[in-house]
């Protein structure tokens, strides 16, 4: 069968422009992004920058939960696990070799991305909730082999000294939200992409019904064990830089519940089902935190996460995002 | 050199453990093996009949273990809610999967969080007069307060064990395990019998976190040691198996009184997840599992 020439050029056309379409929320969110930039150089103090770095943080770790928990429907439990190696690897590196961070974060990223394949080897052959089950308890045995490691600090913790200032970016706060600003825009990138791939559409299909998927020919397990490796290891890459933003560290912080909850709750607040949803969660409720850890306790903070998260799930289960869908909808 | 004084020791202690671990995994044997619900929050319910237990005890000198038996109906007619809402909201759509995990993952979260405020982070204690002494047997000292642990865990087992096999309520909760198609057929409502058992299941809670805070000191955040623990003891045992939760229970609780002795204290939380992690990799059905 021979199609016109002419029909072809148009539908190469269109998918230009769709893809152009496509890619304006993504330029868009550079624009703000580099704004906010601005923003915190014209205020200029080390809180601006930390508080961002914070927010920017929970984007990264938000965005790569929700390539494994958004796309796939597995629930990954262990976040502060997977951030806590990326921790700790920055740790032993800052301790025995002393690379840049930009160095570190690849270790750590293959650290956690390791970490990830060999609890998703193991347990993402059963029904997932116990691969859920297994994350759970895999924070607690990491943190016990932390606590009984006593050379990076144990359970005492240990302290990173941080230089003043770095060459050409300035103060090094400044210099570690730009750090998590281009990890931020990467990882986004990166979701992106698994949403639109063929890679993307096979976790979809494997969460709507894995065993339609897997008679369709979709590799299942194959495609679950990297999503696994990718999220986990966005997530170690996202702790790298933790041990030199914090200055101690100490298993408490390291696994701390925030990062755990945090995590979970702000795609589902967000919305799971487009790379925006986290992203717009992660904003939201870490903003909302770091204003809201000046005024009130950050005990009652974290309630305040979890009681979100729970009424999101029960009467909002799309999130922010779904939410807004259905009102356009409503309207047209 | 095998020191028999102490392996002997770490034995007994094991079991003793173990009877206390039946008390705590059997509701999640019943919720999650029986009834096919994630209640990931099951360790915070205990955490909270820690807390009942202390609070009745500090306040107005009640034994812990009876203000928790006291509370356990308030804890059933509040379980048999919470499966109402997890229904209504998540499983009668079909999508308990991730939304139902969050879910319960949020409840643990908050009971643990509200626990936090209301009581701090400082270890708290009950009194009562069976904390403290022990008997000695040979050289092998067995604490009062294990041993009640041990006796309370297993009446518990076997109280839902002869609740299953002899009321009519009971057998309903099996067949709801085996197959809830098979029990509508029949005449049977699948939603009420599975309210009836998850209110069971978190009744078992609150008097298990009595036994707990008899056994040790607590503080809100310990609760997450036991989700690899019950979790563990669930899937060793075969799932629905309740005589497989006694063995799975006892083998944790030898395995970890092992641990701590040989190895000490601080490795003793990672012996859970070993043992779930192998059983899933090796073989997931379980000891008794079909």
């Amino acid at each position: 069968m021979t199609l016109p020439h002419a029909s072809d050029s148009a539908v190469g056309e269109n998918r230009a422009r769709l893809r152009a379409r496509a890619l304006l929320p993504l330029a868009g969110m550079a624009i703000v992004l580099a704004l906010v930039f601005f923003a915190l150089d014209w205020v200029g103090t080390d809180y601006a920058y930390l508080a961002a770095y914070t927010v920017l943080q929970y984007v990264v770790l938000a965005t790569a939960w929700n390539i494994l928990g958004g796309y796939a429907g597995y629930v990954n439990f262990a976040s502060a696990a997977f951030f806590a190696v990326g921790v700790y690897t920055s740790v032993i590196v800052y301790k025995t070799v002393k690379l840049p961070l930009i160095a570190t974060m690849p270790l750590a990223a293959v650290a956690a991305g390791l970490l990830g394949l060999g609890v998703g080897y193991l347990t993402l052959r059963l029904r997932g909730t116990f691969f859920s089950i297994a994350t759970l308890a895999l924070s607690v045995v990491m943190s016990t082999l932390v606590v009984n490691w006593a050379y990076v600090g144990g359970s005492r913790g240990v302290y990173v000294l941080r230089p003043q200032t770095i060459d050409f970016f300035g103060p090094y706060t400044r210099y570690l939200c730009i750090v998590m600003l281009i990890m931020a825009i990467l990882s986004i990138v990166i979701a992106r992409a698994v949403e639109r791939s063929w890679f993307g559409r096979g976790l979809a299909a494997l969460k709507d019904d894995e065993i339609a998927a897997e008679c369709a020919g979709v590799p299942s397990l194959r495609l679950k064990l990297a999503a696994t490796a990718l999220s986990g290891a966005l997530m170690g890459a996202a702790g790298a830089p933790f041990p030199f933003f914090v200055t101690y560290v100490d298993p408490a912080t390291a696994f701390g519940l925030s990062i755990a909850v945090n995590t979970i709750a702000m795609p589902l607040i967000g919305g799971t089902s487009t790379w925006i949803g986290p992203v717009i969660g992660a904003v939201l409720l870490g903003s909302l935190q770091q204003i809201a850890t000046v005024t009130i306790s950050s005990a009652l903070n974290l309630l305040i996460v979890g009681v979100l998260m729970v009424i999101f799930i029960t009467l909002a289960p799309n999130g922010i995002v779904g939410l807004v869908q259905k009102i356009r909808e409503r309207r047209a | 050199m095998l020191n028999w004084d102490l392996l002997s020791n770490a034995l007994v202690s094991g079991v003793l453990l173990g009877g206390f671990y039946c008390a705590v995994a059997v509701g999640i044997t019943i919720a999650f093996g029986m009834l096919d619900i994630v209640n990931i929050a099951h360790p915070a319910f205990i955490m909270m009949g820690a807390f009942i237990a202390y609070f009745f005890n500090t306040s107005y000198g009640v034994d812990p273990l009876l203000a928790c038996v006291i509370a356990a109906p308030f804890a059933y007619i509040g379980g048999r809610l919470m499966y109402r809402l997890y229904y209504l909201a998540f499983e009668r759509h079909g999508e308990e999967s991730l939304q139902g995990l969050a879910f319960f993952f949020g409840l643990l979260f908050i009971i643990e969080v509200g626990l936090l405020l209301i009581f701090g982070v400082d270890y708290r204690f009950v009194e009562a007069r069976y904390i403290g002494p022990g008997i000695e047997i040979g050289f092998v000292s067995i604490p009062w307060r294990m041993l009640i642990g041990l006796i309370v865990g297993l009446a518990m087992v076997g109280g839902v064990a002869l609740f299953n096999a002899k009321t009519f309520t009971g057998r309903a909760i099996l067949a709801v395990s085996q197959d809830p198609g098979a029990l509508r057929l029949v005449g049977g409502d699948p939603v009420h019998v599975k309210e009836i058992a998850f209110g069971i299941s978190i009744a078992t809670a609150i008097i298990a976190g009595a036994l707990l805070i008899i056994i040790q000191p607590v503080e809100p955040s310990i609760g997450r040691d036991f989700i690899g623990r019950v979790f563990a003891i669930c899937v060793l045992g075969g799932m629905t198996s309740l005589p497989g939760t006694v063995i799975a229970a006892m083998l944790l609780g030898i395995a970890e009184a092992l641990t701590t002795t040989y190895l000490g204290p601080s490795w003793a939380p990672a012996v859970s997840f070993g043992i779930l992690l192998l059983t899933l990799g090796v073989r997931p059905s379980g000891i008794l599992g079909r």
